[in-house]
């Protein structure tokens, strides 16, 4: 799995591609940490490149959410999220906890 | 890897190392059985998503973390099912004592973790556990089985 980060001046927008699962679960967490250590609580997760996703990735989508929306803050929302890796998001009850785009542009609009 | 056919099933087991990078090549096996099986895209990822999560559950709770010991993963394919079976010996489990995950709780009283055991129970048509003691001094084993059924494929 490979992360990417984007700077944006409203928002970073950060891109996975691949497989998240334990093994590359940690690599996610640690890139969502550094943008929220530095201050940073606006996050858009492209997920358009992400072909699977168990628990494991939903654990740091859960914690990084609760970590940006503390104190109203700011928030994660979900771009282009594959449709399995939704249905597994919809089966963790996490779709109301989480707001969802097409696409990209809108994603960073809403902020 | 070892293989066995018969008339009505074929079975292919291996050995994989409990820790997380295990999980890709585990992953590789078991989605090639779901397809030899006859599953559709949908139902082989699921059998992938909750071998991956049993695997997972074995290594951070059976083991303690990650470790050299073994987890053996047998695939028995039938015309009609395909049976996925987890073997460990470390601690056993006890899936009574994990609580279901409250999907209905407000974000910052969200769990993060403890979804492993539900996504199996959700994604598999059958998932039991059992521990088969071989031996008082030596201890035993934790079989996991889980099976997904071709019929209704959901």
């Amino acid at each position: 799995m490979e992360v990417t980060n984007t700077q944006y001046k409203r928002c970073d927008v950060v891109a996975a591609e691949g497989r998240i699962d334990s093994y590359t679960a940690p690599k996610l967490a640690e890139a969502m940490e550094s943008i929220t250590d530095s201050g940073r609580y606006k996050i858009v997760f492209d997920m358009e490149g992400v072909e699977y996703m168990s628990s494991a990735g939903l654990r740091v989508l859960i914690n990084t959410q609760k970590t940006c929306k503390r104190y109203n803050r700011g928030e994660v929302v979900l771009a282009r999220v594959p449709q399995r890796v939704y249905e597994a998001l919809d089966l963790a009850g996490f779709v109301p906890l989480f707001k969802f785009f097409d696409d990209i542009t809108a994603a960073v609009g809403h902020f | 890897m070892t293989q066995q056919f018969s008339e009505e099933s074929s079975v292919r087991s291996i050995d994989f190392e409990a820790n997380f990078e295990s999980l890709s090549p585990l992953r590789e096996f078991v989605g090639q059985a779901a397809r030899d099986c006859g599953l559709n895209p949908k139902a082989v990822y699921a059998v992938q998503m909750a071998v991956d999560e049993g695997f997972t559950n074995i290594i951070e709770h059976a083991y303690g973390g990650e470790c050299r010991e073994p987890i053996r993963c047998t695939c028995e394919i039938n015309r009609d099912k395909l049976t996925i079976i987890l073997q460990d010996c470390g601690q056993p489990f006890k899936p009574e004592e994990v609580p279901n995950p409250d999907l209905e709780a407000s974000l910052q009283e969200r769990k993060a973790g403890g979804l492993g055991l539900f996504f199996m129970r959700q994604l598999m048509d059958e998932v039991s556990f059992t521990f088969a003691l071989e031996d008082e001094k030596e201890g035993g084993c934790n079989v996991l089985t889980m099976v997904k059924r071709k019929e209704g494929n959901s």
